[in-house]
């Protein structure tokens, strides 16, 4: 991790090590890194939520974050997305975009995309138009009054539908569907944002286990095109995501590895798995 | 391959929708009329000066609560400050038809009389350009329009929801009209302006300007019934609706809600603007009365008794409820504020979805299947589910 940070203050000091130039505004995956989080701290209150956390993601990675309760996880993914902003520390998505100096959309834009830890979809909504709405197009009010979905378009909300498998409620409103659809139709609609880098709060929380599993071969199928960080409790998913694994204490990393050499660490015992 | 705008306009009201607003003009531009010059006092069909003036009146009133409906119904944000935009449009087109009087007002001279009485020798600058009755259509426009956007932006910006945003609305309207009944602001004080004579040189109390006058309200509304359709079924509604579910995630995938919040409550504004302008020379006066916060409140009474969500509801809602009061007006007019406290908490308790919502279900439609509606209200949701 710290060849990494090295890597990226040369990049912020005049790019000193590559000499390639990037449009500013645009994802710049020269350092094969597509997220740095360096000494962040949130409080609430003098609470702090997040103390001096550091973290890095690949691109193409899939990273998994453990930890007990109020570890900071969704914090975490709070000052990611912009709806937090840190007392203190970096954050930067690839080597040029500041994301503390980014509101909610624009991150979006920069291709973060997030599902919550409760699903959030739009329940007044058929399912299609939740996936219409996310769909990665301009979205400014002007485009929005005279938008008219094309037919490519309409191809990749159907890919969509069918990749969640929810072909046949595509007209349904999407609050009358089951817990495990919502949390699948939220994970649909972060798929229409072509997101580079997905943020997923417990995704399979109130799944079913063959629902579940699914989710972890999607998630493993996404990997390598995209990056994805999932916060999860389930330990059986975590094993079949089979990536590194990352566990948070106390708004800080306290180990890093894969599954088998977290899980033998009497740090993590002590404080998450063993209870 | 792309729909031209005015095909998917028109596609985006149903068959039944659009046969009824074909009725509708026929009465507004042909039956009315005819009935009103054409049949003497005596036939039991002629239409009277009154009822025509009521009628456009009202019609006026359902393109405000149409506009209500637009950012209340879609967008889940409540305004009881809407009398202030249908007020300043009626103030604006109102400066033009003081300044149309000319020198037959009491004094004989050029300026309003109530100048003449403050013994103010010119008009202000704010008056400049006031005889011009395209000017005056500017300032219906711009003039609300621009604090519409101006209030939308602080507030929105500033993400102020709910009932916090309802209270400030009430306040703009309050304020605006205390400034309003000031002799010093320039609009005529407590008695704002009337005694009106002429429109482009022709007599406002003819019938046929009365008719002409009516048939643009109903022309109005007929546009904004359109228009509000087709702004509900395209994406930029859907928006709307997606921002009233959960505001946050629309943040999240890259929509401005700010920005859209402002678009629709600029619109909404607007369209209470034209209203009002064709409000004013309808009934012969304006002041700052219809600012007071009541009035505000009233409209959003209209909307829920029609039934939020649904634009014609609102028109049902202004015809009912305006109907009620000016017969209530004329035989009990102790009565009428009782009156319009029951109707309110009777549609509240009873109609939460109002007269549109008892019709549907008395029809027994069902949300899913009702392909044409794509918001949906929340108890029609919970109605297909049950
Ligand atoms: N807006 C807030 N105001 C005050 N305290 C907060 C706020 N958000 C989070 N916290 C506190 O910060 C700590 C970290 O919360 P966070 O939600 O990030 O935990 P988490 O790791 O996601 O936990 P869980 O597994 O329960 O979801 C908790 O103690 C929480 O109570
Ligand atoms: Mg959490």
């Amino acid at each position: 991790m710290s060849t990494a940070l090295s890597q990226k203050l040369d990049a912020v000091s005049g790019n000193a090590s590559g000499g390639h130039r990037v449009n500013p505004g645009e994802l710049d995956l020269s350092h094969k890194v597509i997220l740095y989080l360096d000494g962040i701290s949130v409080s609430f209150d003098g609470f702090k939520a997040l103390n001096d956390l550091s973290l890095t993601i690949d691109a193409g990675e899939l990273r998994a974050i453990i930890g007990p309760n109020g570890a900071g996880k969704t914090t975490m993914m709070d000052v990611i997305t912009g709806k937090t902003r840190p007392d203190s520390g970096t954050a930067f998505f690839g080597q040029s975009l500041d994301l503390t100096r980014m509101n909610e959309p624009e991150i979006a834009h920069a291709g973060i995309g997030r599902k919550f830890q409760k699903p959030t979809i739009f329940e007044q909504l058929t399912v299609f138009e939740n996936l219409e709405l996310a769909m990665k197009t301009d979205k400014r009010v002007w485009k929005s009054l005279f938008a008219q979905l094309a037919s490519d378009e309409r191809d990749r909300v159907a890919d969509t539908l069918q990749r969640i498998r929810l072909v046949d409620e595509a007209d349904r409103l999407a609050g009358l569907l089951s817990h495990g659809q919502k949390q699948w139709l939220e994970i649909g609609m972060l798929l229409m944002q072509e997101p580079r880098l997905l943020l997923l709060d417990e995704p399979v929380a109130g799944m079913t286990d063959e629902e579940t599993e699914r989710t972890a071969e999607l998630f493993v199928s996404l990997a390598g095109k995209h990056s994805l960080v999932v916060v999860e409790h389930d330990m059986a998913f975590v094993e079949a995501l089979g990536g590194k694994v990352t566990v948070l204490h106390e708004g800080a990393v306290l180990a890093e590895g894969d599954l088998a050499t977290v899980q033998n660490d009497a740090r993590v015992i002590e404080v998450y798995l063993g209870r | 391959m792309r729909t031209p705008l005015s095909v998917r306009m028109f596609q985006s009201l149903p068959r039944t929708a659009w046969l009824a607003l074909a009725i509708f003009a026929a009465i507004a531009w042909i039956a009315i009329p005819a009935a009103h010059l054409l049949l003497p006092e005596s036939s039991p069909f002629h239409v009277s000066a009154y009822t025509v003036t009521l009628l456009g009146k009202i019609l006026c009133y359902a393109v405000v609560a149409v506009a209500m409906d637009l950012i209340w119904g879609y967008a889940g944000i409540l305004s009881l400050g809407h009398g202030v935009f249908f007020a300043l449009g009626g103030y604006a087109f109102g400066m033009y038809l003081m300044r149309q009087i000319g020198t037959d007002g009491s004094y004989g001279v050029a300026l309003p009389d109530f100048m003449v009485f403050l013994d103010w020798k010119a008009l202000p600058w704010f008056w400049v350009g006031s005889d011009s009755f395209l000017w005056a259509l500017i300032m219906v426009v711009a003039v609300p329009g621009l604090l519409a956007f101006v209030f939308g932006w602080f507030a929105f910006r500033s993400r102020i929801k709910g009932v916090y945003f309802s209270i400030i609305t009430q306040a703009l309207t309050y304020a605006t009209m205390l400034l309003f009944f000031r002799n010093e602001t320039g609009f005529g004080g407590n008695n704002g302006f009337t005694d009106f004579k002429r429109i482009l040189g022709y007599d406002i109390t003819s019938p046929q300007m009365r008719l002409v006058l009516f048939g643009l309200s109903a022309a109005l509304l007929i546009a904004v019934l359109i228009l509000g359709r087709y702004l509900v079924t395209s994406k930029f509604g859907r928006v709307l609706a997606a921002i009233r579910d959960a505001e946050s995630r629309v943040r999240f995938i890259g929509y401005q809600p700010t920005q859209y919040k402002l678009a629709i409550w600029t619109l909404s504004a607007v369209l209470c603007a034209l209203a009002g302008a064709l409000y004013v020379p309808q009934v012969g006066i304006i002041n700052p009365s219809e600012m007071s916060p009541a009035n505000s409140i009233e409209i959003a009474v209209w909307v829920a008794v029609g039934g939020r969500g649904t634009l014609i509801g609102g028109v049902i809602g202004a015809f009912i409820v305006n109907l009620a009061k000016s017969f209530f007006t004329v035989s009990f007019p102790d009565y009428w504020l009782f009156f319009l406290g029951f109707l309110f908490i009777g549609v509240t308790l009873f109609l939460p979805d109002g007269v549109v919502g008892l019709w549907r279900k008395l029809r027994g439609k069902r949300a899913i299947e009702d392909t044409d509606t794509p918001t949906e209200t929340p108890a029609d949701a919970k109605g297909a589910s049950a």
